[in-house]
């Protein structure tokens, strides 16, 4: 099952997307979290990233979902330190954070690979909220 | 010029010693057209920094400037975390295995480190970043090395703090700052701002050591 790590500078923006997440899929998909600094800041941490991504990768690759700016400089240094193997099987999704996160996990619960993952959590950019 | 590992990491001190007086500056410039963090992300980092590589005497120049990066990406908290932490990683790579750097080196290392960011950051000139400050840094460098390590460096300086000048005059394409487009103008960029802080930084711990 594909893994995802949620990226975001605030602890709290993530354990709230990962709450909306758990109440649809469970603990099926292996979620993790990588949010603010050590020391309590607002911030990313790439080491932190790196292992998270470690933590959740099963085989069959991880989606790393990102909020602002330095979200993504860290995920991309995280992911070049993880080396080839590991490194070619993580993603980073270029989605909105909640909705993506959703509809990745929902599909990623489904067992679908990366790259429909990766899919599902960029598509939400097409939906409209107001129908 | 001969910097060996202890005189580097006494470069890297100076440089933690500026950017920690300048933190409120640093923050301030920030607040105008960013997240309001700079001085207080880069302050904690190089704090961080300082202490890891304080009994680092007996490892070569690019191991330091390697531990120097990897730190700064895990301390500093943002985008200057993993920009400044890709330039530190590549000038270690660019100086590997060395106990010893001479003004080559250094002109190589400031290179790697100006590569490092505008990969990281893929950031060209004139899109206000630490690019506007330290690409005209290390072309000066390269321009004046024949004229040796004085020159060269007090040259580089001013490039970057023409180019740090520079960065009020331009609108703001990367980062938070461009989110507010035509309303970044007038503001001085905080990033080319610590780059050019920490430039001068270590020119003037270097050409202070050359006289004495």
């Amino acid at each position: 099952m594909v893994g995802i790590v949620l990226v975001s500078h605030s602890p709290r923006i993530a354990e709230g997307t990962l709450d909306l997440v758990r109440q649809m899929v469970g603990d099926k998909v292996p979620i993790e979290i990588a949010a603010g600094t050590a020391d309590g800041r607002l911030g990313t941490d790439a080491a932190v990233i790196e292992e998270k991504i470690r933590k959740v990768h099963g085989g069959d690759g991880v989606l790393v979902m990102v909020d602002l700016g330095s979200a993504v400089l860290s995920a991309e240094f995280a992911i070049e330190n993880l080396g080839e193997s590991l490194g070619s099987a993580t993603v980073i999704a270029d989605a909105p954070f909640v909705e993506g996160t959703v509809a990745a996990a929902i599909e990623a619960s489904f067992g679908k690979s990366l790259d429909e993952v990766r899919a599902a959590a960029e598509g939400v950019k097409a939906y409209s909220k107001l129908g | 010029m001969a910097v060996d590992s202890a005189k580097l990491i006494d470069i890297i001190k100076v440089i933690a010693d500026k950017i920690t007086e300048n933190r409120e500056y640093l923050t301030q410039l920030d607040s105008a057209i960013g997240d309001a963090d700079h001085g207080i992300n880069m302050s904690k980092g190089f704090r961080a920094v300082v202490e890891k590589i304080s009994d680092m005497g007996e490892k070569d120049c690019g191991t330091i400037l390697k531990t120097v990066g990897m730190t700064l990406v895990s301390t500093v908290g943002g985008a200057s975390g993993p920009l400044y932490g890709t330039a530190f990683m590549r000038a270690g790579q660019a100086v590997a295995g060395k106990n010893e750097l001479d003004f080559n080196d250094l002109v190589s290392l400031m290179e790697a480190a100006l590569e490092g960011i505008k990969y990281r950051g893929k950031a060209e000139r004139g899109e206000k970043t630490i690019v506007d400050a330290l690409e005209p840094a290390v072309e000066a460098l390269k321009l004046r090395r024949e004229e040796g390590l004085e020159t060269a460096l007090r040259d580089a300086v001013e490039e970057a703090k023409k180019g740090m000048e520079y960065t009020k005059d331009i609108i703001a394409r990367k980062g938070r700052a461009s989110y507010l487009g035509e309303r970044s103008l007038g503001h001085q960029d905080p990033g080319a701002t610590s780059c050019y802080i920490m430039l001068e930084a270590m020119a003037a711990r270097l050409l202070d050591g050359k006289k004495s």
